[in-house]
Order: structure tokens, then C-alpha cells, then sequence
């Protein structure tokens, strides 16, 4: 069933009714379709049947904020639940050309902690990892450790773009180099190799952002958005689609601005909580059997020609 | 029923109260500087935010930051005089203020969260 928008008054395709339409499914799961300019969203309890004809020719995966070494009660095992999530997606009806982790692969930068992320994702039955940091992998080093293991073909802090099947990605950094009382930041150098690295595009070439900070402003009192975003998202307004996925927040969100859809993940460790709902955007506790629910992965696949981006979030329960 | 649990909270608000007056009464008298530095020159990193966010000290003042969140801060000097470890849960950070000024910090990690020490 297609959600009309009927207040948009933020002009940005979104209402209030649709917004939490979609967040209400976070964590239980849910599927988002945009079919020309039109989001249309259904629950996992009630996908369309043809949902197998919707399989693009390229499918991918998204993990996020898997903050290996974290033990407190919010999750003591988060080991466990990635290697639930790995599980997951290796379930998938086809594997998926790659995986993308947006970020926070560890908690404290810990060796033992990229050891223990990366020995868990070689479980994965997919070709290839592609990476961004989370503000937790840079710590004490500014990055250069996390860059050394999980970023060799990067260029500046760590930012790189890669092709496959005609899709342009472009994976950013914005958790190094934060300015005082300020969010998330890209910084000059790496809008500059941004502008030329799509300035060599073809509009109608698909792209996919992928960072670990959302790159819309979620809720900046929390820091949960990137101050030069705007920046950056002006060099992909004359492209017919973009899609920018990011991790950080912890729950899932969907939001369409003119050609771009944002879309963030959950995490494979811990919950947080809701905008505004708790006093701060620390690890939300959540009965143990529960956990699971609001833990999961991301599929996401393109169909070319349809203008159609599909992007499934599935939790560790489903 | 209603009418009993307002009793109840007043009567914890009061109890609170009595406590906070009791461990003032215990700071105002004459302590060692080892006491000092402990309670009174402590900022708590909790709720991802510094309590006190201001906080004015003497020069020669030794503060210490201690993280109770469950996850990890910094403290940085916006003017780079002061850089902690990364701090893990109750993990703490002591820096001696020596010279008078208004001293901004922030955790890197967390940019949102500012706060200031005056030196007096």
C-alpha cells in the first residue's frame, strides 16, 4: 500500500506521519521501495509477493557499528551478535557482491578488537569488505592504524570510490578532526577530491555515499549530523540517483530530498535510543530477549532501469 | 493513592536535600588537599556531558575528569593546553592549572560536549 505525503512541510518529501511510519518498524524490520520519486514502504509481516522479482542486478550489504571490545549490559557479547549478523547475511537468497561496514568496527581502537572484527567478517560469504571509520576506530591515532588494516587503498583520512556494475561509490569520513561544540566533519581537502571525483560522472550514473555520521541532520543536539554535508551533497545534485547510507545512530531512518535518499542502519552490538527520548544518546538497556530485535543488517538492490532502489533493514530475529 | 506517592517524593526530596547539607557540612570543614582534590575539584563526565560545564578554581588547582558513561570521552583543551587518554568507563584524568585564564575543553569523540575551568 503506497503512504501519500500530506504535510511535507520541511519540503523535503517526508512528513511526520511517514517518518514515524518508518521508525516504527525499527528494529522489527522493514522495507523501504522508491519507485519513481514515490517512497512506498511496507512492514516485513506484509512484503509483496513478487518481492524475488524486485532483485536488482546488483545487491550489496550494509553492517554498522559493530563496536567490538563494548561489554556492558546494553550487550555483553557483541562478538556474538556479529557473528549472528554474519550468519544473516550469508542466509541470503544470493550473496551479496560486497558488504560495507559504515564504521565503528570497535569500541576503544583496540588491536585485539580490528583482530577480533576482522577474523569475525572473514565468516562473510562475499567477495569483499569496503570500510569507513567510526569515530571509535580513530582514537589516540587519528586513524592510522584502522587506515593501515582497513584502508590501504584510501586516499587522505580514508575516503576512496570504487565501480561496480555501473554504480558509483563513494565512501567519506567525517569523524576525524572535530571542532569543538561542532558535529561530524568532512573537511576542505576531502570536499575538494569529492567535487573532482564526480565532477567526471555521468548524470545518470547511480551513486552510493556511504559514512559512518549521518550526512542530513538527524538530531544535532545528539551530534548526530555532519556540519559541511550540505557542501558535500551539492556536488551530487545534478545526478538522477543518489542514495547515502550511514551507520552511527544506531536504529534505522529514512528520508528523501529531492534525487537523494538518506538511510541509516542498525548496529550489530547495541541499541540507541530515539531522538530526544532518553537524556542522552548513551547505549539503550533493553530486556535481554529482545536484544535481537533491534540488532540487524541491510540489503540493498538496484534495478536498473526502474529508477527502483529497494533497501531491506532485517533484524538478528527475523 | 495518588495523594501518598506525592507524600513519598517529598519526603526522598527532603531526605536528598538533608544529604546534600550533610556532605557540604563534611566539605566545609578543614581537609587535607588530598580531600580537596578529590571532591571538590572533580567533574563528572555523565549523561554525555561535563558537570560542572564551569567550573572556577584557584591557580595552582589540580582537576580531575571521571567518565561514568558507558562509553568512552576526552577531555581536550580547545587551545590544545591539555589532552587526556582516551577514558573508558570510570576511568579519570587529572591536569594541574597553573596559570589564571578561562580554560575551553571538549571531548574530541563527542564534539557536542563542551565546558570551561576558571582560573583564578
Amino acid at each position: 500500500m503506497a503512504k501519500y505525503i500530506f504535510h511535507d512541510h520541511g519540503g523535503d518529501g517526508i512528513d511526520r506521519r511517514g517518518f514515524l511510519k518508518c521508525m516504527a518498524w525499527a528494529g522489527t524490520g522493514a522495507f523501504c521501495l522508491l519507485q519513481g520519486g514515490v517512497l512506498k514502504s511496507f512492514s516485513l509481516s506484509r512484503l509483496p509477493r513478487n518481492l524475488a522479482a524486485l532483485k536488482g542486478e546488483l545487491s550489496f550489504v550494509q553492517i554498522s557499528d559493530s563496536h567490538i571490545g563494548f561489554n556492558k549490559p546494553a550487550n555483553p557479547d557483541v562478538t556474538a551478535t556479529l557473528q549472528e549478523a554474519v550468519a544473516k547475511v550469508n542466509a541470503l537468497p544470493a550473496p551479496p557482491a560486497f558488504v560495507l561496514h559504515t564504521g565503528d568496527l570497535t569500541h576503544l581502537s583496540k588491536a585485539a578488537e580490528f583482530d577480533t572484527l576482522e577474523q569475525v567478517l572473514k565468516g562473510l560469504n562475499t567477495q569483499q569488505v569496503f570500510y569507513v571509520p567510526g569515530e571509535h576506530d580513530v582514537l589516540n591515532d587519528n586513524g592510522e592504524q584502522y587506515r593501515q588494516r582497513f584502508g590501504k587503498e584510501t586516499v587522505g583520512e580514508g575516503w576512496h570510490s570504487f565501480d561496480q556494475k555501473g554504480v558509483h561509490f563513494i565512501g567519506l569520513v567525517n569523524v576525524v578532526n572535530l571542532k569543538a561544540g561542532g558535529l561530524g566533519s568532512l573537511g576542505q581537502e576531502q570536499l575538494e577530491w569529492l567535487e573532482k571525483d564526480a565532477k567526471r560522472l555521468k548524470p545518470s550514473t547511480p551513486i552510493v555515499v556511504f559514512a559512518h555520521i549521518p550526512l542530513w541532520a538527524v538530531y544535532p543536539e545528539w551530534g548526530w549530523g555532519t556540519d559541511d554535508s550540505a557542501q558535500a551533497l551539492s556536488y551530487l545534485k545534478r545526478f538522477g540517483s543518489v542514495t547515502v547510507l550511514n551507520g552511527h545512530i544506531h536504529q534505522t531512518m529514512q528520508k528523501v530530498e529531492g534525487n537523494i535518499t538518506f538511510h541509516t542502519a542498525m548496529s550489530t552490538a547495541f541499541p540507541q535510543p530515539q531522538p530526544g527520548t532518553a537524556p542522552s544518546p548513551g547505549p539503550l538497556k533493553v530486556p535481554a530477549e529482545k536484544l535481537r530485535s533491534v540488532l540487524g543488517v541491510t540489503d540493498i538492490n538496484f534495478i536498473r532501469g526502474q529508477h527502483t532502489l529497494a533497501i531491506t533493514d532485517s533484524s538478528l530475529q527475523d | 493513592m495518588r495523594n501518598l506517592q506525592v507524600f513519598s517524593s517529598a519526603t526522598l526530596a527532603a531526605l536528598l536535600l538533608l544529604g546534600f547539607g550533610l556532605s557540604a557540612t563534611t566539605l566545609g570543614r578543614p581537609a587535607g588537599p588530598q580531600e580537596d582534590s578529590n571532591d571538590k575539584y572533580r567533574i563528572a563526565i555523565d549523561n554525555f556531558s561535563f558537570t560542572p560545564a564551569s567550573l572556577t578554581v584557584a591557580a595552582g588547582t589540580t582537576v580531575t575528569w571521571v567518565n561514568r558513561d558507558d562509553v568512552p570521552h576526552t577531555v581536550v583543551s580547545t587551545e590544545k593546553k591539555f589532552k587526556s587518554p582516551v577514558l573508558d568507563t570510570t576511568e579519570q584524568f587529572s591536569y594541574k592549572f597553573t596559570d589564571p585564564g578561562t580554560y575551553e575543553y571538549y571531548c574530541s569523540i563527542h564534539p557536542k560536549m563542551t565546558g570551561k575551568v576558571i582560573v583564578q
